[in-house]
């Protein structure tokens, strides 16, 4: 089976996927409790029956629920998720203007995390006993361990606080006009703690299977072969171990995605970054509908993307699958 | 002929739980060049370790090397630095593993693993070393070498991939290359294929050849001299014609009449294969006496008292036992 053909069939796959996510969604957040129809009468400062009922009809809240699905599936199709009823605008925009921030924080997380994870995994692996892999081992336990928004406070008190060198909250500092990489700077600036503090939980996980992996790939027979054919001590852990030791990462990475994408919540609410985050956190309190509807779709459309980039990657990493089909 | 190889008196130590375990003691042995030098002996004799020792390669800790020397004709491998062993593994001693399945690294072509070694140890291209590759699997008789060099580990059967291990291990015109029992997990066609494929490039090349192996066939068809070794000890050792028609150690006697026959004369009744009583014993409870005393039919006080130097008893040919003369005798 060749590549483009294997791509075709994902993506098949990724659309059934997506629908089944718009509904089981749409099914899921109908049976939470609470009448979104009550919270629009309280935000218009009143609710009689005849002011709810007139707030059904105008949502179509008034009609069987299949009949609001069927509506649902029909607009999401075609690009329209409806519209809020907290923030009075379509959740296409709102979503879309607040997805980048969170893809950018994201992104960046897991890039660091499996960057610097993968490299002390491996500096780990060199003596299973030493001091470093101690190290590691301990910085992995309480990285993971830690709650999430702990983490994030601590680095604001050491890093915006006892050496102020990072802003603690905002995407960018709206009183600057540094002109286009001005800005670019302010970003990157502001992202350092967020990205930090999401990564660090990761890079634990990413350390540990580095280590794990890297420790059972250095037993084997092939890594015997290299250095018989007189392959430098450097160049067998980079080389001929790393390249087999980081399948699991790869796998594990893809799987995360989602998880990632969670935990930015937590990450968004600490520092203030606009992103999906917040909007999910905000939209959630307001029994807003069509927004929280919205976010969980994105977020499964993210997941789903990743995964599909997850199985590309493998293929080029691991040649036993390529073939394998 | 001159001496290419020369290991004196090799002791390899393994730190484990239950005390420290004497993996080579006193090991000492001879490769001339152009050779076949066989090493016989059951699992966990040393064999394996002594040819990690001459590549430099035993796991370090627990292993180590506690005394002896390993000559390449003048120069102490045991004091070579770390770069020089990178030159000398691969480039003047290679090896191939027991294992083909498993030897090959799985995420790359196996063109490039042999290019990989040509790399390593000559000055040359790119290009020049994959077309070297092929040659090589040319050489070991694969077929479509171009097209196999492409090819994964897993796209191979186990025979395919020993070929190439094999092919990678000559690439640089190695002048000792060492079999680790390079045929243990193939099927008993595919044997006999690796063995005369190992003679003739063996022929071709003049590469010597430390063949390691617990098939007595392997080493009455290929091997020029051969070195028993039991618990860490060369127990035997002489032309391999000697060794088999006339084996003086009570071990090697022992191993030779476990080889199944096919029985020439129909009325004689052999209704079980031979068997040596017993098992090897543990290396970390070795005693002061012979190593092999507790199974042997032939022991006597002095055996357990003191252990038996290696002696010569004939022109090539030496035995470290107590009691040869009766042995021989009975």
């Amino acid at each position: 089976m060749n590549m483009a053909w294997m791509v075709v069939r994902r993506l098949f796959h990724a659309f059934v996927l997506v629908l089944a996510v718009l509904v089981l969604n749409f099914l899921l957040i109908h049976l939470a409790p609470g009448d979104p129809a009550d919270v629009i009468a309280g935000e218009m400062g009143g609710a009689t029956e005849e002011m709810l009922a007139d707030i059904r009809k105008t949502y179509g809240l008034d009609k069987p629920i299949y009949v609001q699905l069927g509506v649902y599936l029909e607009r999401a199709l075609q690009g329209d998720l409806g519209q809020s009823f907290f923030y009075n605008a379509p959740v296409l925009d709102l979503v879309a203007g607040r997805a980048g921030a969170t893809i950018l924080l994201v992104v960046t997380a897991l890039l660091f995390a499996i960057a610097v994870g993968t490299l002390l995994g491996v500096l780990a692996s060199h003596k299973p006993k030493g001091i470093v892999s101690g190290l590691v081992t301990l910085v992995s336990v309480v990285g993971y361990s830690a709650p999430i928004f702990w983490t994030g406070l601590m680095l604001v008190i050491l890093f915006a606080w006892v050496i102020p060198i990072f802003p603690i909250a905002n995407m960018f500092d709206i009183t600057k006009d540094t002109g286009f990489f001005g800005f670019i700077l302010d970003v990157l600036h502001h992202l350092v703690l967020p990205a930090l503090t999401l990564g660090i939980v990761y890079l634990a996980q990413y350390a540990r299977l580095t280590r794990a992996s890297m420790l059972e790939i250095l037993g084997s027979d092939y890594i015997r072969t290299a250095r018989a054919k007189g392959v430098a001590e450097t160049k067998v852990y980079t080389h001929h171990a790393l390249r087999n030791a980081i399948l699991p990462v790869v796998t594990i990475a893809g799987l995360q995605f989602g998880s990632i994408v969670s935990g930015a919540v937590l990450v968004e609410t600490v520092f203030s970054w606009p992103g999906l985050g917040t909007l999910a956190f905000e939209s959630i309190l307001a029994r807003d509908y069509p927004t929280v509807l919205g976010i969980l779709f994105f977020s499964s459309v993210l997941v789903i993307i990743a995964n599909l980039i997850t199985d590309l990657v493998y293929r080029i990493v691991d040649p036993r699958i390529r073939t394998g089909g | 002929m001159t001496s290419l190889l020369t290991i004196k008196d090799l002791v390899v130590d393994f730190k484990t739980r239950a005390g420290n375990a004497r993996v080579l003691n006193q090991i000492s042995l001879e490769l001339k060049s152009g050779e076949i030098l066989g090493i016989v002996g059951e699992s966990g004799c040393g064999k394996s370790m002594t040819a990690l020792s001459v590549m430099g390669l035993v796991p370090s800790p627990p292993g180590k090397v506690s005394e002896g020397s390993i000559l390449l004709e003048e120069e102490d491998l045991l004091q070579a630095s770390n770069a020089r062993m990178r030159q000398v593994r691969g480039g003047i001693i290679s090896m191939i593993f027991q294992e083909p399945m498993t030897s090959l690294n799985p995420v790359f072509r196996v063109g490039d693993q042999i290019a990989e070694c040509v790399l390593l140890h000559e000055d040359i291209s790119k290009t020049d070393a994959w077309e070297r590759a092929v040659e090589m699997l040319t050489k070991v008789g694969i077929p479509e070498p171009a097209l196999r060099a492409k090819a994964y580990p897993h796209e191979l059967s186990g025979g395919m991939r020993q070929r190439v291990m094999i092919a990678m291990a000559l690439s640089c015109h190695p002048r000792v290359l060492i079999a680790d029992e390079p045929t243990t997990a193939l099927d008993v066609t595919v044997q006999a294929q690796i063995f005369d494929l190992l003679k003739d490039l063996q022929r071709e090349t003049g590469t010597a050849i430390i063949m390691i192996t617990h098939d007595m066939g392997a080493i009455a068809e290929l091997a020029d001299r051969v070195a028993v070794m039991y618990a860490g000890h060369i127990i035997e050792s002489g032309l391999t014609k000697d060794i088999l028609e006339n084996p003086h150690h009570p071990y090697t006697r022992g191993l030779i009449a476990c080889v199944p026959h096919l029985e020439t004369d129909p009325t004689e009744v052999r209704p079980y294969l031979s068997e040596i009583k017993g098992v090897v014993p543990s290396l970390t409870e070795l005693g002061k006496g012979c190593a092999f005393a507790d199974r042997c039919p032939y022991k006597t006080p002095v055996c357990e008292e003191r252990r038996p130097d290696i002696e010569p008893i004939s022109e090539g040919h030496a035995v470290a036992c107590h009691n040869v003369e009766y042995v021989v005798a009975v």
